[in-house]
């Protein structure tokens, strides 16, 4: 009988899924202001239905009342940040609130299945975070000076890379973290911020050839810093991020083609160099003959989402904790595995909506910092989902990043929030200025 | 904080990135659904996917079913829940179907996804899931022909060798028969695994022999020499022309004839249907080691095979550099090369049908329990391996062998048969392999048969009439 509650419930996931991420694009297509909150209305309905069906099938199969309790406190958080933001700032973008809310709660039902212990830390630093971050908007809207701050920004970023170069603890053959006090932190995922910051400071002073050799200078720095610890995925971002932010603030296409060829380069070079790299692209051009050493994550990351096929085998009718690192930067396979790969294809879309979102927002702001931030952060969000959903379906070589909302990890969910909250307050900002102008 | 916007070009500049990150993410997307679509079948079917075998707990194994219907392979449960695995035929399909205890081999393995999902309808899905039910997995239906496979189990008796038979214009196997065998059975699997597994074991019972077994291919090798002389000479081939004394002595070498036979003056059609050594030897020197080594490369050897199941890779190894005897051995397909029975079957199937390969399968489609169809397998072309017009020429040549020659055990069937014979030498003292390689009728073929008995003496005497009885039950039932 739970069986048959499993299966049908998995279908009817799917189809909330596809109900919600069919809401967010029908969000675009509407220009009415009314029409767009119904839509957004729509979502919540079909992400806490989901979320309790998903919950429902975690409760039949492991019968254990920590977890309904676990399930009501996250419905009271998603409640409270839902309606409070929205209370709080009047002129917030509920889809990107929305969309938020979904992508972490398809994290915690991936994690709860995973692991219960993991998931409830998770809970944790998410509640946190989101208490924590609120606050962005307010101080965007009231502190002016955040475009001079181009050398803290810098300064903050280097050291913070630095640090994690000479002192960081090595996983997976890459330097990443610090351990504060016995939390381990990830430097690189708020340098991802600060580094945005930088280029749109420097660049809304001026855009001269002057101002392009400072900022590709202190842009290198950080990136072969990044390189010297190995990290060679935040690397990456953090290059295309540079590249695109400097194509915008210039119009120049040869900057945009010689940075991108510059990029190739050195994507080159790093293979030739770095054993580890020639590992990533060996397992990702063929890992069937390293299925037992270097093509393993991969291989089982197809086997799962294979087997899983398009509907998915259902919560706990999969193997996902087979896959290395699963609950961290193989998510996606776990969700395309049990919840099937239609439901990761919406999560995939969800993302893609986020980003849409954003680049709506940089398009509208008229300040160019303020634009070139919008813009930079968009790209860092999109990059990160191209590079983890890319490396878990094999369509570019792993490179070890995770995916922002739903992949485990303290440091990823905080920074995450941050850079949600950054393009919220642009938004509460260019709202309330619309407003303005309208009384005025 | 109101500033002219410095950049026009800025928001233009932003749709046009945002199209080109849509753009990767909508190749991102195809790639997903291309890996889910076409390349996750062999995936999931992978040794190494240990999610398959969780299968079982919810599904009962299916059915593997002959091309009519009948039961090769089934799963019955005792009244305690005791599931057994039944080969009703025991031995008769023993390589080409496969074993499921001791690990998975043939069908049992390639087909293993399919016979562990279910495709009843939703409702008795249900109910199975209420009443706590295995739900029955697919059925997978075969090419495989109980009738051929009895004919060639039955001609092969004790020797040990191989049969295949293919349907030349689709690429169907209809029959695949590997001997010696053993029987699937678990309880008989069980009791026989010590002894075949065991590393003394020089009889080889599990190795498939129709595409594992490598051969030496003998006087079927000709079927490439003349292949090659017809592309070098496509007009005048015919007129090469040989003196046979029994033995061809060259420089230091000689070639002796099958039973040092004097076959006297030959052209090239009647040194292909009497199988003459010394003029197929000489033919070799005449002709170009290059060209020769790269058709023998198109023709699959030193290469993989358009084959779903495990094989063992041919060998070639004439090249320009070769010195002369290899260049005698190699022409009469001695030396070296070292071929594959399923291997040849191709070639001589490919022959019989224009010149273009079909692949071989023997997956034909996959059913549910109801028997309604849930995915078919269409015949595939794997490409051309020569010309229409060399396919045609060798017809010719390969009927002549029937008419004229050492085909004669066909000579006098209702249909006109084409092919060649072969008797491989392995090992001084010892009888030579028997080959024959064919199909039936030569003017419209509908089966093409390989047959290999080991140290079976003259393909002409112990091969040819294997493939006689399989060419009778398959045209004239």
């Amino acid at each position: 009988m739970t069986n048959l509650i499993v299966e049908t419930s998995k279908y009817l996931m799917i189809l909330l899924a596809a109900c919600y991420t069919l809401f967010n694009f029908r969000y675009f297509s509407f220009k009415d202001e009314e029409r767009r909150q119904i839509m957004c209305a729509r979502q919540n309905q079909a992400m806490f239905l989901n979320h309790l069906l998903a919950y429902l099938i975690i409760y039949l199969k492991t019968e254990d009342l920590r977890v309904v309790a676990f399930y009501l406190a996250q419905v009271v958080f998603f409640l409270a940040y839902i309606y409070l933001y929205r209370l709080f700032y009047r002129n917030v973008s509920r889809l990107l609130v929305n969309n938020a809310c979904m992508l972490l709660s398809v994290g915690f039902i991936m994690l709860t299945r995973l692991s219960f212990d993991r998931a409830v830390r998770q809970f944790i630093i998410v509640a946190v975070s989101a208490l924590v971050t609120w606050i962005v908007p307010y101080i965007m809207e009231r502190v002016w000076q955040l475009s001079r701050g181009t050398w803290i920004y810098a300064g903050a970023g280097l050291v913070l890379l630095l640090a994690v170069s000479l002192v960081g603890s090595t996983t997976y053959g890459a330097q990443l973290s610090l351990e504060i006090g016995g939390f381990s932190f990830q430097p690189s995922e708020f340098v991802k911020l600060t580094f945005v910051f930088f280029v749109a400071a420097m660049f809304y002073r001026a855009a001269d050839f002057k101002s392009v050799v400072i900022a590709t200078a202190v842009a290198a720095a950080h990136v072969l810093i990044l390189v010297a610890s190995t990290d060679l995925g935040s690397a990456l971002l953090l290059f295309l991020t540079y590249v695109f932010m400097l194509f915008i603030a210039t119009s120049n296409w040869i900057y945009l083609g010689g940075g991108l060829a510059a990029g190739a380069g050195a994507a080159w070079m790093a293979w030739t160099l770095f054993p580890h790299v020639q590992n990533r692209v060996a397992a990702w051009l063929n890992p069937w003959p390293y299925i037992d050493d270097k093509g393993y994550q991969i291989t089982q990351s197809l086997f799962a989402m294979g087997t899983g096929g398009w509907f998915g085998m259902g919560l706990y009718q999969g193997m996902p904790y087979r896959i290395p690192v699963v609950e961290k930067d193989f998510i996606f396979a776990a969700i395309s595995e049990e919840l099937g790969a239609i439901f990761a294809l919406c999560v995939l879309l969800i993302c893609i909506g986020c980003f849409l979102q954003f680049m709506m927002i940089a398009g509208k702001l008229q300040a160019i910092f303020f634009k070139l931030i919008a813009f930079g952060l968009g790209v860092v969000y999109i990059v990160q989902v191209l590079l983890n959903v890319g490396g878990v379906t094999k369509f570019i070589p792993s490179t070890g990043i995770t995916l922002p909302f739903v992949s485990y990890g303290g440091s990823s969910i905080l920074s995450t929030f941050l850079l949600f909250n950054v393009i919220q307050g642009l938004y509460i900002l260019k709202r309330n200025e619309e407003e303005s102008n309208e009384e005025g | 904080m109101k500033k002219a916007d410095p950049n026009p070009n800025a928001n233009r500049n932003i749709m046009i990135i945002t199209y080109a990150i849509l753009a990767i993410f909508l190749g991102m997307i195809a790639y997903f659904v291309y890996f889910l679509q076409v390349e996750s079948e062999d995936v999931i079917n992978n040794s190494y996917n240990a999610r398959l075998d969780s299968f079982s707990d919810r599904i009962l194994r299916g059915r593997i079913l002959s091309s009519d219907g009948q039961s090769l392979a089934e799963t019955q449960t005792a009244e305690d829940g005791t599931e057994t695995r039944v080969y009703p035929f025991g031995s008769l399909f023993a390589h080409v179907v496969g074993h499921s205890t001791k690990g998975k081999t043939g069908l049992e393995s390639q087909g293993n996804f399919y016979l562990l999902s279910s495709h009843v309808n939703l409702l008795e899905q249900i109910v199975n899931e209420i009443s706590d039910q295995k739900n029955p997995g697919d059925d997978i239906v075969t090419t495989l022909d109980v009738g051929l496979q009895q004919t060639a189990y039955a001609a092969l008796g004790d020797r040990k060798g191989a049969v295949i038979a293919l349907e030349p214009d689709t690429g169907k196997i209809l029959a695949m028969v590997s001997k010696p065998d053993y029987d699937p059975n678990p309880a008989s699997l069980d009791a026989a695994w010590p002894g075949l597994s065991s590393s003394e074991n020089t009889e080889g019972q599990l190795l498939n022999r129709a595409t594992q077994g490598l051969y030496p291919p003998g006087s079927v090798f000709k079927i490439v020499t003349a292949l090659e002389a017809i592309e070098e000479y496509p007009d005048n081939y015919l007129d090469y022309m040989f003196d046979c004394s029994g033995i061809f002595y060259i420089d230091d070498y000689s070639i002796r004839c099958y039973h040092g036979t004097a076959h006297g003056s030959q052209n090239l059609a009647q040194a292909f249907a009497n199988s003459c050594n010394g003029a197929f030897a000489n033919l070799g020197l005449n002709l170009n080691r290059d060209r020769m080594y790269s058709l023998a490369g198109r023709l699959l050897f030193n290469s993989d095979l358009p084959l779903g199941m495990s094989y063992s890779r041919s060998t070639y190894n004439m090249t320009g550099e070769s010195d002369e005897w290899e260049i005698l051995q190699t022409s009469i397909g001695q030396g070296t090369t070292q071929v594959s029975p399923m291997h040849i079957a191709m070639i001589t199937s490919s022959i019989a049908n224009g010149g273009t390969l079909m692949k071989p399968y023997v997956l034909d489609r996959v059913q549910s329990a109801a028997g309604e169809e849930v995915k078919k397998f269409l015949p595939e072309a794997y490409g051309s391996l020569m010309t229409a017009d060399e396919a045609a020429k060798l017809n010719d040549l390969m009927t002549l062998v029937v008419t004229e020659g050492t085909g004669s055990a066909l000579r006098d069937a209702s249909y006109q048969a084409a092919g060649k014979t072969g008797s491989a030498e392995f090992e001084t003292g010892k009888e030579t392999h028997a080959w024959f390689t064919g199909y039936a009728p030569a003017e419209d073929p509908q089966i093409a048969v390989t047959v290999i008995v080991e140290e079976g003496g003259s393909g002409g005497r112990a091969a040819a009439p294997i493939a006689r009885q399989m060419f009778d039950q398959y045209l004239l039932r």
